[in-house]
């Protein structure tokens, strides 16, 4: 028992809740919504120690002994995920200080945001799959919310895919949920594997395994990603940026959760699976990247991209393969915020996010194009930034699984995400200034410091790979030994 | 008893696949929320239909109904009850701000 657990869930919960209440206390809005993720940090930076220290840790709510209550367990990886969102989300919300606007700020930013944080939070250290359900739609909503937030005509119409496309995948969800529960009658994931453990993975299971796949990839934009274009180039940038670095992740989590604790199995199968949906993806996700002549479509179709080869990954299911994935899930959910909120700046300025109508931005802004290029580069995995380690560790594991396509698509892909954002680099920040200082549009005023802090933080995790590794080899262990995580949630109960 | 409820699960889904698949998004929203209905009907079946059962177990009873199913359909009840809100303010303040509300003539062209 823990009850630190419950915090990163109600901190920000309650703080929004308050903030809701003084809608017009602006400045109060900003200090509690800092005060929120400066508090979830350091409780993720608290569970982090104690799971070094002692092994996974779990709540039982309500004191209903698991498996008949609800429980919540922050195993490494729910740990190391909350830290990354945690920072993440601090560094966009100080960009969106300056860049979202005094309307949207009056209409609830703020409190939307953290909802959505607690809701990513809540995803990520569950133990029941119902609660799962629960914690997806608290952050659904929010993001539905922040997504029609400035009620723009480009917004309301991508508003309208996004939400029917979530709506629709929450009832699978359900459905998925319902059948689970009539073959397994039980809900807490530590308990659902010892049962599919017991009765073996037949047919049945398999298909529900999928089942959870279908619902999963819909939210991670695995393979179906059609809605993902659309909806995360038409919102105002911080909330693009957020969107682009957690909640496509939130969905990864979820497969890993699912397919690493519970549908392990037959690998033959669901794990295959994944591999050929994540080749499809990154294939898919790089040609749309190079097709574009557009920041936001290009930047969106990167995140696709991403998400394709983090489930590579876990379709090796080998120890390098998962390593690499952790690696390359904190790296990427800082790389996508950072790239979009400079993508976001070269907006702002350049008035236009055509790459056509843009040039010799460098002149202007040196220190921005140099910092967009340190960005591009860390995106295609370029040593000593963070996108390397897991680059090699997940071909590793695919090589080491023998499956030589799904590595030989990665790296190949790789190299055309590097040409896609160095297109924007290229089209954007070289050639001849056309924009003077006094003709720009926007200013780089105030919003500067989240960038370089995030291009900090993506040197530092590139160099600092090695102090890492510690957490990441107990992340992967708990993940290759679902009796560790079971052993923690149930102790002796229903095994 | 649960062949019955599946069938009728499955005109749901029918009924609310077809108003999904229309253009107005009045209809669509119309679908989503039978589809729903469906979704509930199928977690009720598949937790197992019982008559005269108590919710409770004891030593005289040894027949009881499992009343998770009962507690999850009530959750998705309300988180559903949310987004249907949602959805249809959304849908009308586009409607108001776009002009129609069929979303075929919703595209317009990118650089709006």
């Amino acid at each position: 028992m823990n009850n630190l657990i419950i915090l990163p869930i109600i901190i920000p919960l309650i703080f929004g809740m308050f903030m809701v209440i003084f809608r017009r206390r602006i400045i109060l809005h900003r200090a509690l919504s800092i005060l929120g993720l400066a508090g979830t940090i350091s409780v993720a930076a608290m569970l982090i120690t104690q799971i070094q220290s002692k092994g996974i840790q779990s709540l039982n709510i309500g004191g209903w002994a698991a498996p008949y209550g609800v429980t919540m367990v922050a195993d490494m990886l729910a740990a190391l995920l909350l830290i990354t969102t945690s920072v993440v989300a601090l560094f966009v919300l100080i960009y969106a200080f300056k860049s979202i606007g005094r309307d949207k700020e009056e209409h609830y930013f703020y409190p939307l945001f953290l909802f959505l944080i607690s809701g990513v939070n809540g995803s990520f250290l569950t133990g029941d799959v119902f609660n799962l359900f629960v914690c997806f739609e608290v952050m659904l909503i929010s993001s539905y919310a922040l997504i029609s937030l400035g009620g723009e005509k480009g917004q309301l119409r991508e508003s309208i895919k996004y939400v029917l496309v979530n709506i629709i995948a929450s009832f699978l969800f359900l459905i998925a949920i319902a059948y689970l529960y009539a073959v397994t009658g039980t809900l807490n994931m530590a308990h659902l594997s010892v049962r599919v453990a017991e009765v073996g993975q037949d047919g049945l299971m398999t298909a529900v395994a999928i089942l959870f796949l279908l619902v999963f990839s819909l939210k991670a934009g695995l393979f179906l990603f059609f809605w993902l274009p659309g909806s995360y180039g038409s919102p105002p940038t911080a909330v693009a940026a957020i969107f682009a670095a957690l909640l496509t992740k939130v969905g990864i989590y979820a497969i890993y959760r699912f397919f690493t604790l519970v549908f392990y199995h037959e690998p033959q199968v669901t794990h295959l699976i994944i591999g050929i949906m994540s080749a499809v993806t990154m294939v898919l996700g790089a040609i749309g990247a190079i097709a574009y002549m557009d920041i936001k479509k290009i930047l969106t179709y990167n995140v696709v991209v991403g998400v394709g080869f983090i489930l590579a990954g876990l379709a090796s299911f080998t120890a390098e393969g998962m390593t690499g994935s952790i690696y390359y899930l904190i790296h990427d959910m800082v790389i996508k915020a950072l790239i979009f909120l400079i993508g976001g700046v070269i907006i702002a300025i350049a008035g236009t996010s055509k790459l056509k109508d843009m040039s010799g931005l460098i002149q202007t802004h040196p220190y921005l194009g140099w910092m967009y290029f340190i960005a591009a580069l860390s995106i295609a995995g370029i040593p000593p930034l963070s996108g390397f380690i897991g680059k090699v560790y997940i071909t590793q594991g695919t090589f080491a699984s023998e499956y030589y396509w799904l590595g030989a698509i990665g790296l190949f892909t790789s190299l055309m995400v590097l040409f896609s954002v160095m297109k924007i680099f290229m089209n954007s920040f070289w050639g001849e200034t056309i924009l003077s200082e006094e003709m720009e549009k926007g200013t780089t005023k105030g919003v500067m410091l989240p960038i370089v802090a995030l291009v900090m933080l993506t040197i530092a995790l590139g160099l600092g790979a090695e102090g890492l590794h510690d957490y990441v080899q107990i992340a992967v262990e708990g993940l290759m030994n679902p009796s560790l995580y079971i052993e923690a949630v149930l102790g002796g109960n229903g095994q | 008893m649960e062949t019955l409820m599946s069938i009728l699960v499955g005109v749901f889904f029918a009924i609310g696949t077809y108003l999904i698949l229309t253009k107005s998004l009045l209809r669509i929203i119309l679908g989503t929320s039978i589809i729903s209905h469906g979704v509930h009907l199928l977690i009720l079946t598949m937790g197992g239909l019982k008559t005269g059962g108590p919710p409770l177990l004891g030593l005289d009873s040894l027949s009881f109904t499992d009343a998770l199913p009962q507690a999850l359909i009530l959750t998705a009840i309300v988180i559903n009850f949310a987004t249907t809100a949602l959805f249809l303010v959304l849908s009308y303040r586009s409607y108001k701000l776009l002009g129609t509300d069929d979303t075929s003539q919703m595209r317009g062209n990118e650089d709006e």
